[in-house]
């Protein structure tokens, strides 16, 4: 997959005690993620209707969405981006306390869609990190609540007790030799060791 | 009275009506210095009191250039009307019609924004759709789909950002 | 104000009244709402100019969710837009998809088989009650009735699982071709449709159970931004808009496209062009489109097998099977999936909406490579009238007027 490759998750990297303080660190932020719906267009009325009664996604502990980013820690880009509305999408995202996570939901905020025009964003991770993409236009309310489960594994396998002591990065830092933002600690939260990326989650883990 | 019959009837000095082969709305070619004579004549004496549609076409690169297309609909008499009024690009400016319909205000931003059309009397033309600062015409037939340095704006606002975050520390 | 009994004293401030008290009397506050904001209905960004609660101006910035889809158009062919006009206005798409087909029918020349038109005016009326749902939803729950939006959802959801199957997709559909629509209607989904419509009149009684003698909802929404007649008019209204101040205007009557005159339904109007008359006109708008349903299920009961496509090979692709078997039909198919030209001329093609009237205007050389494809959007006129109406009431009346205008900022920005 280019330079991406696969973490292995040890489960003894770091003590007995920090891996069980990590699990349990873990297992709060994964069940009670508060998504900031940035409800675009056209996949914003899919997110509404994922928080709707039929697929509702308060069962997965995303009850609380709010409409601030201060008081949220998952950010779902849900639509088309375009060029003038990037810096209202940059800003909402530092507005973002650590840690926090974004989906990509929809081809326009993963890559740009079906639009290749003059004003659309290709990709909302140009602008910032991005954790999962779910392809669709729009992806079914199945297909987003899919990527929130893929983004809970994910969490499963960081290491925020561990990196307490670990230098905080920014989060926006360029790097060339991987093409990408580098997914940065989350403020001393790691999701994996500094400067790598997460592979796709191969869905078969135990 | 068919509506093209109250048009033909009307006009007596201004261009000839013609019906549109295609979906058979009267048409009327209309020079620019007589464009709001005309529009008066429409909404007062014929009864069309809205305005659906302003916008132009680029004929690129036959000149004049700029088509602009008004669209008037009459809901007394259930009738629609077509006006053109070609400009050409070195004088891309046509008299606006908000004293008539205050509604037309933001097709004729918008005209102004993806054109570059200057409407005169409209009293805030500026950009509706692009960003401020945003320095290209989008619908032009010269400008590229892609556009052209589509994330300048967005990039100087990044730049200012982070100079203001780093001088933080 | 007495309604059936209920005794309530109600303050109102003066348009433009001042309070002499206050300390921050006279001092206005810039306040920015959006672009990212939950009662704005999408990316729409208002400065609003505030002298203590009362508006004293609000400008509306649009372009947030501009596409570039006019360019693209241009670029793209007037059969690979077919796509892009379901993202316009995204909570009714197969309408956008009907009102583009009509403009390219138009300047092509088409008549389309009754089968088609019958199947279009079913989409166009269910569209409709997708539409009409999601302002009851999203306009309530600003309003403070969470309720609202999980019913208006429930009702989507059985919206999409019928659309689900008909198309494959249960929104963004793009069921539409020019010269009819891309599939027929089997028995079974006329079957779920009439299910469906028969349950639904009884559900728009819930709906109206909750809401239309709500005291807090009609508090909110009675007098609250009325317009006149000749001003809805004048600023370019169409649609529920301008019917709630009592303008008969509906193109489905006035201007019938896809055989509508051969329908039995009412067009409401309201009276005062306030919030709650623009409410009372949708929900009844709802039930007038159940009542279409009902006809078009019909007709199709009795036209089963027939047509659902014009047989014209210059803009209608030809049966998948005919394709292996004919040199001609791969040619045809060949022709009209690379380079599909429509004769030279200009078209509009306006068609009622649940927002007002969508137009197409369509202009072609007669090559294949699209001159202009403008799309008269109603919503962006919604947008064009907050200001008059929302300049010298509350604030909180901002959120009202919003939710009753019922713009999508797909369409508006295009």
């Amino acid at each position: 997959m280019g330079s991406l490759k696969p973490v292995e998750a040890s489960a003894t990297d770091g003590g007995f005690f920090a891996t069980r303080a990590d699990a349990l660190v873990n297992w709060g932020r994964k069940n009670s993620l508060w998504p900031m719906p940035l409800g675009l267009s056209c996949c914003g009325i899919e997110l509404m209707a994922m928080l709707g009664p039929k697929f509702d996604l308060a069962r997965f502990g995303a009850e609380a969405a709010r409409f601030t980013p201060r008081q949220c820690d998952l950010l779902i880009v849900a639509g088309t981006l375009t060029w003038k509305m990037a810096e209202a999408c940059r800003t909402i995202y530092d507005q973002m306390p650590d840690p926090k996570w974004v989906i990509a939901m929809g081809v326009c905020s993963s890559s740009g869609g079906m639009y290749d025009s003059y004003a659309v964003v290709q990709g909302v991770d140009m602008l910032m990190p991005v954790d999962v993409y779910v392809p669709g236009c729009p992806p079914r309310p199945d297909a987003v609540i899919d990527a929130i489960i893929k983004l809970q594994r994910k969490i499963e396998r960081e290491r925020p007790v561990k990196s307490l002591l670990a230098e905080p990065v920014r989060d926006d830092v360029w790097d060339e030799g991987h093409g990408g933002f580098l997914r940065q600690p989350n403020m001393g939260v790691s999701t994996h060791r500094s400067g790598e990326y997460v592979a796709a989650d191969e869905g078969e883990e135990a | 009275m068919s509506g093209l019959g109250r048009l033909e009837g009307a006009f007596g000095g201004v261009e000839h009506v013609e019906v549109a082969a295609a979906d058979g709305m009267p048409c009327v070619e209309v020079e620019r210095d007589d464009l709001i004579a005309l529009m008066t004549l429409l909404r007062d004496e014929l009864g069309f009191e809205a305005c659906t549609i302003v916008t132009a076409v680029d004929h690129f690169p036959r000149e004049p250039r700029f088509q602009v297309v008004h669209q008037l609909l009459s809901l007394r008499h259930n009738d629609r009307v077509r006006v053109h009024c070609r400009v050409s690009e070195d004088d891309a400016r046509v008299p606006s019609v908000t004293g008539l319909w205050p509604g037309a205000a933001y097709f004729e931003r918008e005209a102004y924004d993806m054109f570059g059309l200057r409407f005169d009397g409209h009293a805030d033309l500026k950009r509706l759709l692009m960003p401020e600062g945003y320095g290209h015409h989008p619908l032009r037939k010269d400008f590229p789909h892609q556009g052209i340095e589509p994330d300048r704006l967005y990039k100087e606002w990044d730049r200012a950002r982070r100079h203001a975050a780093g001088s933080q520390g | 104000m007495s309604d059936s009994g209920m005794q309530t004293r109600l303050y109102e401030l003066e348009r433009g009244a001042v309070d002499r008290d206050d300390p921050l009397q006279g001092e206005l506050m810039q306040l920015n709402m959006g672009p990212q904001h939950p009662a704005t209905h999408g990316v729409l960004r208002l400065k609003v100019t505030l002298d203590g609660e009362t508006v004293v101006a609000v400008e509306p910035v649009v372009g947030y969710l501009h596409r570039g889809k006019e360019k693209t158009c241009e670029s793209l062919g007037w059969r690979k837009f077919f796509v892009h006009t379901d993202r316009l206005d995204y909570v009714q798409p197969v309408l956008n998809n009907i009102a583009y087909a009509l403009a390219l029918e138009k300047l092509a020349g088409l008549e389309l088989p009754e089968r088609a038109q019958t199947i279009r005016v079913l989409l166009m009326e269910l569209s409709r009650i997708m539409a009409h749902l999601i302002y009851l939803g999203t306009t309530a729950i600003d309003l403070g009735a969470v309720t609202m939006f999980f019913w208006t959802f429930n009702e989507r959801e059985k919206i999409y699982t019928l659309l689900d199957a008909w198309s494959g997709h249960r929104m963004n559909n793009t069921y539409v071709r020019v010269g009819g629509v891309y599939a027929d209607l089997e028995e079974r989904h006329e079957t779920d449709m009439r299910a469906f419509v028969e349950q639904f009149p009884a559900r728009i009684d819930e709906f109206e159970r909750m809401l239309t003698r709500n005291r807090i909802w009609y508090d909110r929404n009675r007098g609250v931004a009325p317009i006149s007649g000749a001003d809805a008019i004048a600023w370019g209204l169409t649609g529920p808009n301008l019917r709630a101040s009592g303008v008969d205007f509906d193109l489905r009557k006035r201007q019938p496209c896809s055989g509508y005159e051969h329908y039995d339904f009412e067009v409401p109007l309201g009276s005062d062009g306030d919030c709650y008359d623009r409410y009372l006109v949708r929900i009844e708008e709802m039930r007038q489109s159940v009542r279409i349903c009902r006809q078009a299920l019909d007709r199709l009961a009795r036209s089963r097998g027939a047509e659902f496509l014009a047989e014209d090979r210059r803009y209608v692709l030809p049966p998948r099977a005919d394709v292996g078997r004919s040199m001609e039909e791969l040619i045809f198919q060949f022709k009209i999936v690379t380079d599909m030209a429509l004769p030279a001329g200009e078209a509009y093609q306006g068609v009622e909406s649940s927002k007002g009237e969508l137009g197409f205007y369509v202009v072609s050389d007669g090559t294949s490579t699209p001159v202009r494809c403008h799309i008269r959007a109603p919503g962006l006129l919604s947008i064009q009238a907050i200001p008059v109406l929302a300049e010298g009431r509350l604030f909180s009346d901002m959120v009202a007027i919003i939710g009753s205008l019922d713009f999508v900022m797909g369409e508006v920005d295009r």
